[in-house]
């Protein structure tokens, strides 16, 4: 039975891309929560889902099993943790930075993240952060619409480079 | 022993948000611009995943064979236990915002009420389903306010749609037996506790979108929890089932 230590296997799940957005890792985005060796033999990943109908989540699961076994690691237990909720606060500053080569503007940090604070009239506190394009840097840039290609995404147009581009949304 | 109550009072919260994802993938490729056709399947999609932590959690209780898909796909119309708000019809974009506006207002405060549930599974699927529906409100009485106010066709449809839907708005907060076991164990809340909360809301959103509230004394329909449809259910369950009906079992 061959051990692997705690970095070879943060390692080698670095490797497991986001099958949505092939430039960030599962690690990146803070979907592996933990990685524990269980009676010294079983390899317990803890994983969250990032939204709850996020079609990636059963791809990103199979990935990490697949990425595990071809290090050589024999018993692997995944299991999902719903609370507490994913938060793109989890996003590591690697990952951040990878998006915004991708294309993709990186998610402001989360306003007093306390579900207490939700505004639920959503009538107020709507002033939205100012979100830099990705391709030239300009922050003069608006909300085409709430939603993009994927749950994670919403479009933005820079005013400035008058090019679209997808900003990733703080949840 | 099975846990009936909780297991009754989960599948209403998975049928809320099962039929509501279906109607609302109805839009699909049909949306009246690309950015509501986009909002409105992303919203379908959360809601869709929202079902399945219900309906799991529902299966779990039970213990039987059956999964979240067969409490999806093998049930019929009378064993739905979905509010009559959720089936009704798209009708034209103002209907299924307003809709929406009625359904996000009440889930919110619903799913808030929730992360203090005894039970804590329930309170997490509360917490994770939250984030998500709170920004579905958001879109939602945006939306409403920029169309109530707004041309005067579109203030007209808009007020059309809160005056045809609002009979079905009250049922959310009408306490029968199982609601009451269910308070009584600290699961969750009275749904009468929360109606005062969503006339507040409600009011404050109409006014921003200059449109009239109707009576809080109306006269309410009822029936869809304890599993009496209106007669769009069982269309939309026909095309909804239709996989597992003509092929029982099929997978992927």
């Amino acid at each position: 039975m061959v051990m692997f230590t705690s970095e070879q296997l943060w390692e080698c799940l670095s490797t497991v891309c986001d099958p949505e957005i092939p430039a960030v890792s599962v690690v990146d985005l803070g979907i592996v929560r933990s990685l524990t060796w269980q009676d010294d033999e079983t390899c317990e990943v803890i994983i969250t889902p990032t939204y709850s109908g996020c079609p990636a989540t059963q791809v990103i699961t199979e990935s990490i099993e697949q990425a595990l076994q071809s290090l050589g690691v024999e018993k692997i237990s995944i299991q999902t943790q719903l609370s507490p909720a994913w938060t793109t606060d989890w996003m590591s500053a690697a990952g951040r930075e990878k998006l915004k080569a991708f294309g993709i503007a990186p998610p402001a940090h989360c306003v007093s993240s306390e579900l207490s604070s939700i505004d639920i009239s959503g009538l107020n506190n709507r002033t939205l952060p100012d979100i830099e394009c990705p391709q030239c840097g300009s922050s003069h840039t608006r909300l085409l619409s709430q939603f993009g290609s994927t749950a994670c995404k919403a479009l933005y147009r820079c005013n400035d480079c008058l090019e679209p581009f997808d900003y990733f949304k703080p949840h | 022993m099975m846990d009936t109550e909780k297991f009754n009072w989960c599948l209403r919260a998975g049928d809320n948000t099962l039929v509501l994802s279906q109607r609302l993938s109805e839009w699909c490729g049909k949306g009246p611009a690309l950015e509501e056709d986009m909002a409105l399947t992303n919203i379908a999609l959360d809601l869709l995943g929202q079902s399945t932590l219900w309906l799991s959690y529902a299966a779990k209780i039970e213990g039987l064979d059956r999964d979240e898909a067969g409490l999806a796909f093998l049930r019929d119309t009378h064993e739905f236990h979905n509010v009559l708000l959720v089936e009704q019809p798209n009708g034209d974009y103002g209907y299924t915002l307003v809709r929406q506006l009625y359904f996000d207002v009440w889930h919110t405060l619903w799913l808030k009420s929730l992360l203090n549930s005894s039970d804590t599974h329930i309170a997490q699927i509360a917490e994770k389903s939250l984030k998500e529906v709170s920004y579905h409100l958001r879109r939602s009485s945006d939306l409403v306010i920029r169309l109530g106010d707004g041309s005067d066709e579109s203030h007209t449809r808009m007020q059309r749609s809160v005056d045809d839907l609002w009979m079905y708005s009250g049922e959310c907060f009408i306490d029968d037996a199982l609601d009451k076991v269910i308070a009584d164990r600290q699961v969750a809340p009275l749904p009468s506790s929360l109606k005062e909360e969503w006339f507040a809301t409600i009011q404050g959103i109409f006014s921003k979108a200059t449109l009239t509230m109707p009576s809080k004394d109306a006269w309410m329909q009822q029936g869809g929890k304890q599993g009496r449809h209106t007669e769009h259910l069982g269309y939309l369950l026909a095309e909804m089932q239709f996989l597992q009906r003509a092929y029982p079992s099929a997978s992927w």
